[in-house]
């Protein structure tokens, strides 16, 4: 079993279009939307919620007003300023506290409490491909999200597991930061898409830089590779001097907002123009994954 | 007054308005422009401009002093994020993992773990005309981006007082950066493209700054692709929409060169001065 994992650095270069095109070409594969704070895979590969599962991950301080003696140890050392008081009654900023549990630590009165707290919900399900999917939903403002992605990998590669699938797509987050981080661990090839701007080519670089600490071999798709010529051209020389393959360059091409707002991927729009150009770049990573 | 640029999606154009629109104020008034999508920050490329300030932003960690450790272990016992392991005679801290509440630290009867700074990115600071650039890019590696942005927004604080505006181009997504960068705006301007990827990003972006309670308007960029669902989700939502700029791939090439819009296409000026119309007549605080 293969994992591929789809990133960008810059958020909007294409990673959703090329990997819903994925999930219709590749034969034997397992989707994964790693996404989780936006994700929008399910718009296109329309799922039917087979299992669903909510995920607890950290705590949340909370004062119990009936015990709290009113000391303000909690408020003074918590690191986050999540604790404040008015007229003598203190409470917890949900949104502040970072749930370390420092408070109730110190607490004289043992009135502090930590429950855990509902981060998201994770899904599997069935999709109108062949393929499943395995999604999720992040709570508003979670801060859980790296953590939610391993789970999604994790019941990606049972679900692939159980159902001898040979592959599994993982669809990344934009950034470089803990999901990015959480999504690349354990995968065995990583799937760069990119756009020829300069901001496109800054995270790139980025992202590559990150991506590169893993020492996961990466190939590059270039997406609108006709808006700017000559930054497709630098972006051809960074591939080069990284050892990053260069798979595929597309055009600048409104069939890319026409297949998404039709609720489809590109070779179901326009098979004449895109199905071989994807069963081509499968052929073109199947290859790197020898 | 303290703007929030923000989005669900990543790639709606979030960079290209607040670069845009922080210039063009700045041409009658003192404002600043915060790039704090930390992560990738892009605004930089779009401006050219004196450097007044940079700095490397730290976070503090504990690190382990081999010598006054009676290894009693209570460290790796009150650590909730596992960031401390006692292995056999050794102490070992993962920064990686730290949220620095000092609760090791200051718990550990030896003071055997005392406090020290660990890189998190960097700050610069720029300025043009009445303009104020300030930029951090989080260190490659480094998990956690809300310290940064925490210490940027606090930078900008002390060192650009006295501005009508400050523009915040915040990171794409709902999580906690998101959070992070817009829980202490003033207002929010969410930037989205006519599609259902827009669509259901911005109904996400949408339901987070309900809950922190902000006052929010919409830019929809690209308009002439996909269909008019996000212009009627606005109107049954009464969001109002500040602005539409056109789909045109003259707009899409000169973001590709790292140029401005506005001086060379009259239709993005003309939105983008409604904008600051609009912006105008937001109620001012005390």
């Amino acid at each position: 079993m293969k994992e591929i994992v789809i990133i960008s650095g810059k958020g909007g270069t294409g990673k959703t279009s090329v990997a819903a095109a994925l999930a219709y070409t590749v034969p034997r594969v397992v989707m994964a939307d790693c996404d989780v704070d936006a994700a929008d895979l399910h718009l296109i590969l329309k799922p039917v919620v087979q299992s669903s599962e909510d995920f607890y991950s950290g705590v949340r301080a909370e004062i119990d007003a009936q015990s709290c003696v009113g000391c303000g140890k909690c408020e003074e050392i918590c690191r986050f300023g999540a604790i404040s008081h008015e007229s003598g009654k203190f409470s917890v900023d949900k949104l502040d506290c970072e749930g370390c549990g420092y408070c109730q630590l110190i607490c004289p009165a043992k009135a502090i409490s930590l429950p855990e707290q509902k981060v998201g919900q994770c899904f599997i399900s069935d999709t109108r491909f062949a393929c499943r999917l395995i999604h999720a939903k992040l709570g508003i403002g979670a801060d859980n999200s790296g953590k939610l992605v391993a789970k999604v990998k994790k019941e990606a590669r049972q679900e692939a597991t159980r159902t001898g699938m040979d592959y599994i797509l993982v669809d990344g987050s934009p950034g470089i930061g803990c999901p990015v981080i959480s999504s690349l661990s354990g995968a065995d090839f990583v799937l760069l898409v990119t756009e020829p701007t300069l901001s496109g080519l800054n995270d790139l670089n980025r992202v590559w830089q990150l991506t590169a600490r893993f020492q996961i071999p990466a190939g590059c798709i270039i997406n609108k590779a006709d808006l700017n010529p000559q930054v497709t051209a630098q972006i051809k020389d960074f591939l080069t001097q990284q050892g990053i393959r260069h798979l595929d360059d597309l055009p600048y091409d409104e069939d890319f907002s026409q297949a998404i707002t039709l609720g489809k991927c590109l070779p179901e729009i326009n098979p004449g123009k895109w199905k071989t150009r994807f069963a081509n770049l499968w052929q073109g990573i199947t290859k790197e994954l020898k | 007054m303290k703007i929030a640029i923000a989005s669900g999606k990543g790639g709606t154009g979030k960079t290209t308005l607040a670069v845009n629109l922080a210039l063009r104020a700045a041409e009658t008034m003192p404002v600043a422009l915060l790039d704090l999508d930390v992560e990738e920050p892009n605004g930089g490329i779009f401006i050219q401009a004196e450097i007044v300030e940079q700095r490397t932003m730290h976070r503090l960690v504990p690190e382990w002093d081999e010598a006054s450790c009676t290894l009693c272990g209570k460290c790796a016992d009150v650590c909730r994020f596992n960031a401390i392991l006692k292995l056999g005679k050794k102490i070992i801290v993962m920064p990686e993992l730290c949220h620095s509440c000092h609760a090791c630290s200051e718990l550990c009867p030896a003071g055997a773990l005392p406090m020290r700074e660990t890189v998190l990115g960097k700050l610069r600071h720029y300025r043009l005309g009445k303009l104020d650039f300030v930029e951090s890019k989080l260190e490659i590696g480094v998990e956690m981006a809300s310290p940064l942005i925490g210490q940027t927004i606090g930078y900008a604080e002390s060192r650009c007082p006295g501005k009508s505006y400050v523009f915040r181009d915040c990171p794409p997504g709902t999580s906690c950066a998101v959070m992070d960068a817009t829980k202490d705006a003033d207002f929010v301007i969410l930037v989205t493209e006519p599609t259902p990827f827009g669509l259901h990003d911005l109904g996400l972006a949408v339901e987070t700054m309900r809950h922190l309670g902000k006052p929010m308007a919409v830019v929809i960029n690209r308009m002439g692709i996909g269909n008019d669902d996000v212009l009627r989700y606005c109107e049954s939502e009464r969001l109002p929409v500040w602005g539409k700029f056109p789909n045109r791939r003259e707009i899409a090439e000169l973001y590709s060169r790292g140029e401005l819009i506005y001086p060379q296409v009259e239709a993005f000026r003309r939105e983008l001065d409604s904008i600051l119309q609009q912006l105008e007549s937001l109620p001012r605080q005390p």
